[in-house]
Formats: C-alpha cells, sequence, structure tokens
C-alpha cells in the first residue's frame, strides 16, 4: 500500500516564512530571543485529569500548568471555582461520596486534600517523589500513591495523614486503577524497568491486594516502554492498558518499513487468557501514544484517548474478544488487525489526556490539555457535541506553539510519533536507541533529559550538532520523521519551548541546601586535584575540570574510554550532570546501568576521570554528591 | 524410713521430675526434603517462614516451598548468585531480602533486582547477613556491614573507619526498633543504637581464643556466628559455645555446663527473653531458660534421638521415631508451633506433637484469652 502523506495545515503558514527559516537554519538565530517567545508570561492551564461528583453535576479538572483544579458545573458547562493546589498537579481522586478530593502534586511531593463542599484545602499529605497517579481504597481508609521518581507506590492512612509504607512499583510508577470490588489495585509505570543493555524493554502491571497492602503479582509487558493510564470492566473481568510498543534496538531506517512506536492496549483479566497486546494503529496511519482509557460499564465499548494524534479512538469489545481468540498473540503486531475492532476515530482537541464518562454512560468527557477545554463526546453516536472552555489565555504564545509542537504527531511519516514518544512528558523514556541510518548496532545513544538546555551546547552524544535548531531540526527531519519537519517558525517555537523546561526538584539535596556528610566528602573527591597520594591528577582527570560551571559541562567533546567499537568516534560530547541521577541508564549509550558502573566497570584505565584510587566508602560518597547535582 | 527406701523415693521423685521435664519440652515429628523429594540442593544453609510460605537458601538457588511444591530461583531467572547464604522478609512490603555468594537480591512479588558492589553502594557480594529494619536493609558482608535506605536508594557502609570494627568480616546482623546487632566473625559483637547513631562493640573479656577464663563475664568468644535481640535479650552463638545479654550481666553457655551439645553454633535463634533455639554441628538444641532439648540423628547410630537435660543437669533419652534430616544444623526458622531447619544434608520440617502438657498449656492459653 501506497503510504499517505498528510499535508498539515500549518504548511500554509510555513510558505509565508521561508526567508527566516534560512536564517535560522543558517544558525544565524542559535536561540530564540524574547520577542520570539512573546507574552511568555501567560500561564496556561494545561488540564491533564478530572473527576466527577457522584452525581455528575460537577467536574473538578487537574490543571497542571496553573497548580489548581478547575471546578465546571456540567449543566452550565461553566467554570464557578478555582482552587490551588502543589506544585505541577497531575491526578486526582475523589471519595466514593464525593465529599473528598485528593489532588497528587508532582513537584513539591504530596497530596493536597480538598473538601468539596467548601472547595478548600484541608490538608496536606506527604508522598514519594513526583506522586501521579492515585487511587483510594474501597473502605475510603488507604490512599494509594503512584510515585514516578522514586518508582515506589505511597500507602497512606488517610485517618492519620501519614504514610504508612511504600511498595516496589515499575520504574517510573504513574497510574493506578481499583478493581470493582476493591481487592485490587493494578499500576502502570512509564519507564521500563531496568535490564540488561540492549534488551527488549520490559514493563509489569504491578499488582496490589488491598488487604495486605501488598504487591502480589507483577504480570510482565514484553516489550512495552511508556504504559499509561490502566482501567477495569465493570465486572472486574477485563483490564486495560494503553502502552508504547518501541523499535529502538534496530535502525530508525525503519520508519518507511514499519512503526518505530507501535500504539496499543494490553488486556489482561479473567475475559483474556493471560496478557495479550493489541495494535491500535493502521498499516498506514498512526494513533500516537494512547493515554487515557475508560471501558463502557455494559463492557461493549473501550474509549482510548490518543494524545500525539488528537483523537479518541473507539474499540468494540466484542469484536476485539473475537479477533483475539481467531488471531491469538500474533495479533500483537499485526497493524491490520485493528480494522477488525477500531468502530471509529474522534477527532478531539490538541493532546488529549484523561477522560472519563457521565454517570448514565451517554457523555464521554475528553480533557484536552494543549488547548485548555473539555471535548463532550455523545457516545452513541461518537461525536464530539461541545466543548466546555476552561478559561485559559486566549492568546496563544510561542511557548504554547512549541508545545504543541513537541506533543504533535503529526510531522513524522504517517502521524508515527512526536518528540513526546521519546521524551515521555518531556523526560526520558529509559531506552537505547539506534537512531542513525548506519548499519545495525552502530552509534547507540541513550535518551537524555531536556531540562535547561541553555547554554550546554553542541548536542548529539558526540556534540556533531552546534545548536538545538539543528538538533531539532535537520537532524530530527532526516533522521527521525522521514517526512516534512517542521517550518521555520514552528523549530523556533520548538526551541522556546524545549529551552523553557527547568529542572524538577532534586530530592536528594536537603531542604536546607546543605549537604549531608556523605555528600561533602563526595563533592571534596569530585574537586580534587591530587590522587590520594599526593601526586597531581592530570587536569583532563579530574572530575571537575570537564564537568564545571554552572550546568557541570566544558561543552569539550573527549575520549574519556567509554567510546564503543561500534562508535564512530570515541569523542563524547561532556554531557551536563544536573539532576543527572534521574536519567538512567547512564553514559552515552545507556550501557551503565547505574551511576556505580560508570567507574566500577567502564573506567578501568581512568580515562574518565581518576577513580581507580577510591575504597568503596569514597565511591559511594562520589556518588551520594552527584546525585545532588 | 529406711535409708534404702530413701534413695529410692529420691530415685523415684528424680525419674518423675524428669520426666515431667520430657513432657514440657517441645516434641516433633520432622518431615525431611532433599534433592529427591524437590529441593535444589541438599547443603542448606538458610531457612525462612512467610506464613504459608517456606523460602530455602541452598548452595543451588533459592527454593520456595508453597501449598505442597517447590519452585527453584538461581541467577538465570535474576538472582545474584546460586549459593543462597540468608534470608529477611520486609513484612511492610512483603519483599524478600536475599544475600548471596554474589550480591544481594530482592525478591518483590516475582521480581528479582540485584544489588552488587558493582551496580551499586554494597560494600561485599559476599552477604552473609541480611535483615530488615523499617525503611533500612542492613547486610553483613565479607567486607563490613551495608545499609540501604530503601527509600532514598542511599547506602551507608560501616566497617573499621567509622566503627570499632577491628575485623570487617560480618557474619549475621538482627536488626530491631532501637538496636543493630552484628556478629562480626573473629571480632565478637557490634551493637548500633539506631536513636545516638553510635556504635559500640562487645569482645570476649580474657581474650583467649580457644579457653574461658572468665565465664559469664563477657561475651565467650570473638568468632561469633549469629545474633539474635528479642525482647531487649540478646543472644549471641560462636563457635566456642553460645552467650546470652540482657544489658547488664552476662551469661555464658558451654557443653560442659548446658545442654548444647556443642559449642559449635552456626546459630542462635531467640524465642524470647529465656527460651532460644541453638543450631550446632551436633544437633537442633532448644534452652527454654531452665532446661534443654536436643534434636539429631544420634551420633553413632544415627537413629533418632530426643534429648532432655533439666535444671539440674540429669539427660533422659526421650524415645522419639524421626529426627532432623542432620546433625549438622545451621538456621532455624518458626512458622506456629513448628519448626523449620536448615541443615548440611537437607532441610526438615518439625511438626509439632501434642503432648498431653502441650495441649494443656494450650487450652490454657485459650480459655485465658477467651
Amino acid at each position: 500500500m501506497r503510504p499517505v502523506l498528510r499535508i498539515p495545515e500549518w504548511c500554509k503558514v510555513a510558505a509565508k516564512v521561508v526567508p527566516i527559516a534560512a536564517l535560522l537554519l543558517a544558525g544565524a538565530i542559535a536561540r530564540p530571543s524574547s520577542s520570539q517567545a512573546g507574552s511568555q508570561l501567560e500561564r496556561y492551564l494545561s488540564p491533564i485529569e478530572m473527576v466527577m461528583s457522584p452525581h455528575g453535576r460537577r467536574l473538578f479538572v487537574v490543571c497542571e500548568g496553573t497548580d489548581e483544579v478547575r471546578v465546571v458545573d456540567t449543566q452550565s458547562a461553566r467554570v464557578v471555582a478555582s482552587v490551588p493546589v502543589g506544585h505541577e498537579p497531575r491526578g486526582i481522586v475523589a471519595s466514593s461520596d464525593g465529599r473528598q478530593l485528593y489532588v497528587t502534586n508532582s513537584w513539591t511531593d504530596n497530596v493536597s486534600v480538598i473538601d468539596a463542599a467548601t472547595l478548600k484545602v484541608t490538608a496536606t499529605l506527604r508522598t514519594g517523589a513526583e506522586p501521579t497517579g492515585i487511587v483510594l481504597d474501597r473502605s475510603g481508609q488507604m490512599l494509594y500513591v503512584a510515585n514516578r521518581l522514586s518508582d515506589d507506590i505511597s500507602v497512606i492512612d488517610v485517618k492519620t495523614g501519614h504514610e504508612i509504607k511504600r511498595l516496589l512499583a515499575g520504574r517510573g510508577a504513574s497510574y493506578l486503577a481499583l478493581s470493582p470490588d476493591g481487592k485490587w489495585i493494578y499500576g502502570t509505570h512509564i519507564y521500563p524497568n531496568a535490564g540488561t543493555f540492549q534488551a527488549q524493554p520490559k514493563s509489569e502491571i504491578t499488582v496490589i491486594d488491598t488487604a495486605r497492602q501488598v504487591v502480589v503479582a507483577r504480570r510482565p509487558l514484553v516489550n512495552a516502554a511508556g504504559v499509561f493510564h490502566v482501567a477495569l470492566s465493570a465486572d472486574g473481568k477485563l483490564g486495560v492498558a494503553t502502552q508504547l510498543r518501541p523499535k529502538n534496538l534496530i535502525p530508525l531506517a525503519h520508519v518507511e518499513h514499519g512503526w518505530v512506536f507501535g500504539d496499543s492496549l494490553s488486556l489482561f483479566g479473567a475475559d483474556i487468557d493471560g496478557t495479550v497486546q493489541i495494535p491500535i494503529d493502521e498499516l498506514d496511519r498512526y494513533y500516537s501514544r494512547p493515554w487515557g482509557v475508560a471501558i463502557t460499564p455494559d463492557k461493549s465499548r473501550i474509549f482510548v484517548t490518543t494524545s500525539g494524534s488528537d483523537s479518541v479512538s473507539v474499540i468494540g469489545v466484542p469484536k476485539l474478544m473475537a479477533s483475539v481468540r481467531a488471531r491469538g498473540h500474533s495479533i500483537t503486531n499485526d497493524l491490520s488487525a485493528s480494522a477488525d475492532y477500531v468502530e471509529a476515530r474522534m477527532p478531539v482537541g490538541r493532546e488529549p489526556r484523561g477522560l472519563l464518562f457521565s454517570p448514565d454512560a451517554r457523555r464521554l468527557y475528553v480533557v484536552n490539555r494543549l488547548d485548555d477545554n473539555i471535548s463532550v463526546i455523545d457516545t452513541n453516536r461518537n461525536k464530539v457535541i461541545s466543548t466546555i472552555d476552561l478559561g485559559g489565555p486566549k492568546t496563544v504564545n510561542a511557548l504554547r506553539r512549541g508545545e504543541r509542537t513537541f506533543y504533535k504527531s503529526d510531522y513524522a511519516f504517517q502521524g508515527q510519533f512526536g518528540c513526546a514518544n521519546c521524551h515521555l512528558d518531556a523526560t526520558i523514556d529509559g531506552l537505547q536507541w539506534d537512531l542513525e541510518p548506519d548499519g545495525f548496532g552502530k552509534d547507540i545513544v541513550d535518551n537524555r533529559l531536556l531540562e535547561e538546555l541553555s547554554g550546554t551546547e553542541p548536542f548529539k552524544w558526540n556534540g556533531g550538532n552546534p545548536d538545538l535548531p539543528t538538533e531539532c531540526g535537520p537532524r530530527v527531519e532526516k533522521y527521525f520523521f522521514r517526512s516534512q519537519s517542521y517550518s521555520p517558525e514552528e523549530l523556533t517555537d520548538l526551541v522556546t519551548f524545549v529551552f523553557s523546561l527547568r529542572y524538577r526538584p532534586n530530592r536528594e539535596r536537603l531542604p536546607n541546601g546543605e549537604l549531608t556528610p556523605a555528600q561533602e566528602r563526595g563533592k571534596a573527591i569530585f574537586e580534587r586535584t591530587k590522587y590520594k597520594n599526593k601526586k597531581a591528577i592530570p587536569e583532563g582527570n579530574q572530575c571537575a575540570f570537564c564537568h564545571n560551571g554552572p550546568k557541570y559541562t566544558n561543552r569539550q567533546q573527549l575520549d574519556v574510554g567509554t567510546g564503543k567499537p561500534t562508535d564512530r568516534s570515541p569523542l563524547i560530547d561532556v554531557p551536563q550532570l544536573s539532576n543527572v541521577v534521574y536519567s538512567g541508564p547512564f553514559l552515552h549509550d545507556g550501557s551503565a546501568q547505574s551511576l556505580e558502573e560508570i567507574w566500577t566497570v567502564f573506567n578501568p584505565k581512568d580515562k574518565h576521570g581518576v577513580t581507580n584510587d577510591l575504597t568503596k566508602d569514597e565511591l559511594n560518597d562520589l556518588i551520594e554528591y552527584l546525585k545532588t547535582l | 524410713m529406711k535409708p534404702r527406701i530413701c534413695v529410692f523415693a529420691l530415685l523415684l521423685c528424680l525419674a518423675a521430675s524428669v520426666a515431667a521435664v520430657s513432657q514440657e519440652m517441645p516434641m516433633f515429628r520432622w518431615e525431611n526434603f532433599t534433592t529427591a523429594n524437590g529441593l535444589p540442593n541438599d547443603h542448606v544453609f538458610c531457612v525462612l517462614v512467610d506464613d504459608a510460605r517456606v523460602w530455602v537458601g541452598t548452595e543451588d538457588g533459592l527454593a520456595l516451598y508453597e501449598s505442597g511444591a517447590w519452585k527453584v530461583f538461581r541467577p538465570k531467572d535474576g538472582l545474584a548468585h546460586q549459593a543462597v547464604l540468608s534470608l529477611a522478609l520486609d513484612h511492610r512490603t512483603g519483599d524478600l531480602w536475599v544475600g548471596t555468594m554474589g550480591g544481594l537480591s530482592r525478591v518483590s512479588a516475582g521480581r528479582i533486582d540485584t544489588f552488587t558492589q558493582l551496580n551499586s553502594g554494597l560494600s561485599n557480594d559476599i552477604v552473609y547477613g541480611v535483615g530488615v529494619q523499617g525503611d533500612f536493609v542492613w547486610t553483613a558482608t565479607a567486607a563490613g556491614a551495608s545499609r540501604r535506605n530503601t527509600r532514598t536508594g542511599q547506602w551507608a557502609l560501616f566497617n573499621e573507619r567509622n566503627t570499632p570494627m577491628y575485623e570487617i568480616w560480618t557474619y549475621a546482623v538482627s536488626p530491631a526498633e532501637d538496636k543493630v546487632y552484628y556478629a562480626v566473625w573473629g571480632g565478637g559483637v557490634l551493637e548500633y543504637d539506631t536513636k545516638t547513631e553510635h556504635w559500640k562493640d562487645y569482645n570476649d573479656p580474657d581474650g583467649e581464643t580457644e579457653m574461658v577464663l572468665m565465664k559469664d563475664q563477657g561475651l565467650i568468644h570473638e568468632i561469633t556466628t549469629s545474633v539474635s535481640y528479642v525482647d531487649k535479650i540478646l543472644w549471641v552463638a560462636t563457635y566456642f559455645g553460645a552467650s546470652r545479654y540482657d544489658g547488664r550481666y552476662w551469661h555464658n553457655f558451654l557443653q560442659k555446663d548446658s545442654g548444647l551439645p556443642s559449642n559449635f553454633m552456626s546459630q542462635v535463634k531467640g524465642v524470647d527473653g529465656d527460651r532460644a533455639w541453638f543450631s550446632t554441628d551436633k544437633g537442633l538444641a532448644y534452652y527454654d531458660g531452665a532446661n534443654w532439648a536436643v534434636y539429631r540423628p544420634a551420633l553413632d547410630t544415627h537413629k533418632p534421638e530426643m534429648l532432655v537435660r533439666d535444671a539440674d543437669g540429669h539427660v533422659t533419652s526421650v524415645p522419639v521415631e524421626t529426627a532432623p534430616a542432620h546433625n549438622y544444623v545451621l538456621a532455624v526458622d518458626f512458622q506456629g508451633d513448628d519448626l523449620w531447619v536448615a541443615t548440611a544434608k537437607g532441610l526438615s520440617h518439625g511438626i509439632r506433637v501434642q503432648t498431653a502438657t502441650h495441649a494443656a498449656k494450650a487450652g490454657a492459653a485459650v480459655s485465658k484469652t477467651n
């Protein structure tokens, strides 16, 4: 089948700004100016999740961008109130009587408890690092909170407000769902679990027994990396999780030959024998980054938001079951299979995330993160019947435009993926990629954080790209998207957005900014200029010589002995170290699974800093310090 | 009363009292597991009971006994090493921590993550002992003690540089709420106070390696193999006798003046402040605060044997039909009234036999709780 290229609307705009593009691509404007950024002080709501009051009269919408919960009257379709919460709220759950709301604040590591009647925050509960998904057990006594950065699930006693324990989850623990009978909680995670170098990514659905509050099972999701929401059918027999299936171990030349990211669902539960993964893409059109999922109460249909494709897919459950039974597990990579069971695709707003049904299931509400509104869908007709404006800014500035470009998947061949596929929620994906069309297994590269990139040029693991417009422009066009790339204006906006990404809070530092004794000792090792025998260490082998300045990089390309025979050059661009602890695995190709391995395994000749004269205690101290950067 | 009659009466009383003591001591019917019935290897280093499940560390893998079936985990399943030396359960989360000859593994609902000295802050890959205390996992390794904070991922190492540990070969650890005790092989016992974060060491006061010059004056010997801290009582096993310490007074147990079948011990496990089980190279011993019992295949005939020694030192042999798999015992754990015992040649399940005395006691306990 001949692939169909969609020509996005922006192409018409692009034609008008070609001269500007020429300047940009020539590097005349390496960084966006303040005028290009426009009114950057606008705060967009970026609504991401919501819950509904028991009778369906109110929607409580978590607005990540403005640190609040907006309250919508569903009858009038108007915002009636706003409740300030913590920084970067991300998840919400309501008590069964609707009197209490619990909102996770991902950057302040806590949960805001809101009285739904007075709309006041009545308490704040501590959690692990970067709390995201949240559920309440059936008794209303225990909160379970998925912590994305500490890879665990907090169990919080609602009565005392104390976290009583943490359960080991998958890496990047993110979303939770309670079974209808209240016995089980199912958890997902957005980064693959640690494994061996260049192995297929492994994820899991973590199953918690709510009676004992322990993890009792981990359902393996083979070759899944990036698992998002999970939902259970009303009878508890069918579980559905949205996920990505990456092909990261083979060159991206395969963009034209087949999918780079499969957009799929994992099905589990009594209705399914084991766990079955099913694609939702089509042969020549992809429905990128399935995120939210909901199953109708009668289990007839599954609704899935595809956040990179600005749409909702509707899957017929009886047809799906018939297809799974007929095709078996071979369905996993068969892009033709979706024709069996996808009943409708509905365009909604930009970057749809959370979704939920009205109490009678006749309406489906879909929150559009990058439009600051909610699409209301008639579930019988599979049609958007109205849009609820949440009251965000009416102007669209460069940051917002850039963010939309970052999250949109239309630019890639057949709409396969966008920047946000690898940089999940503008972070990483925990994967190593074979990006270049130079043969299998060459120049493997690990994904890096995008935080505070300004001033860390050049880019690319070997410093091959002098600036971010080059990194995001020609490189993306040539190697990633295999399609039309960005217009010059879009590229500038995209760079503006990427450069705007701030450091997330570093949880390794003490609240008062001081260092622990171990971190202090590690700092001294990091900054030392002499061996323990007092002999001078050559400058190039001192940690702080290369990793210097505010972002801990001298922006040079050096051979530190970590290049591999499969790399075209042993020269590695000195990476910035800020928040490095959150970017594992490590080294340019992700071959070090932990910070320790950088020196215990990959530094036999002390070329990557002098560390072989350190005792185990001292190496531990060095790592404790690096984690604070 | 004639003297001859008096002696006879005395002997009768003595026999009656020994018989009473015998009735008091726990009796078991032993079921033994070897490679013949599912155990991956007969050399069993450790055993841990998790409700109805039993985890067993052997020389060739970690074995789980559940619902009458065995499941085995080896390095191909993600385990750090096939030789499993120590086990500890995090009762809050259900996670199992496994000390091996090649690192520390965490088994969490089937998922195994491994920490080694190359990929983590673990001080050494030979993990003789492991224990869980709140958010901390303590390990006893061949190069000092390591502590991992499971919430933050931070490691702390304790060795000759920051503790009184003059030997760094730590052999076992027993964490409790307020204290953590280490058996340091050749270095006595180390105590960590969780409130003050200070370390203190306990050593053999006479300094003699093989002689006890000052009994009950301190730790019996420097070559410690096991510690057990329960009810604020410290029990210590060494290669040359056992010790009990209540925070003020020490009491030493030797083969020659107690019911211990041997001074050579691999483990002591306290039930409470008065009662403890001792794993020796000549059988499993139980001490109830006054009396002793030994369970083993007889050293000469290898027939099942149970010996009871009362507080006065009188020993009687209780007729039994079964015994633990071997008299070289390395570890023990409790499953209600039952025991699970690791030996050099197999695993043993001691199923408590309901003697009349035991049944009466159990009945009294039930009526008291009612």
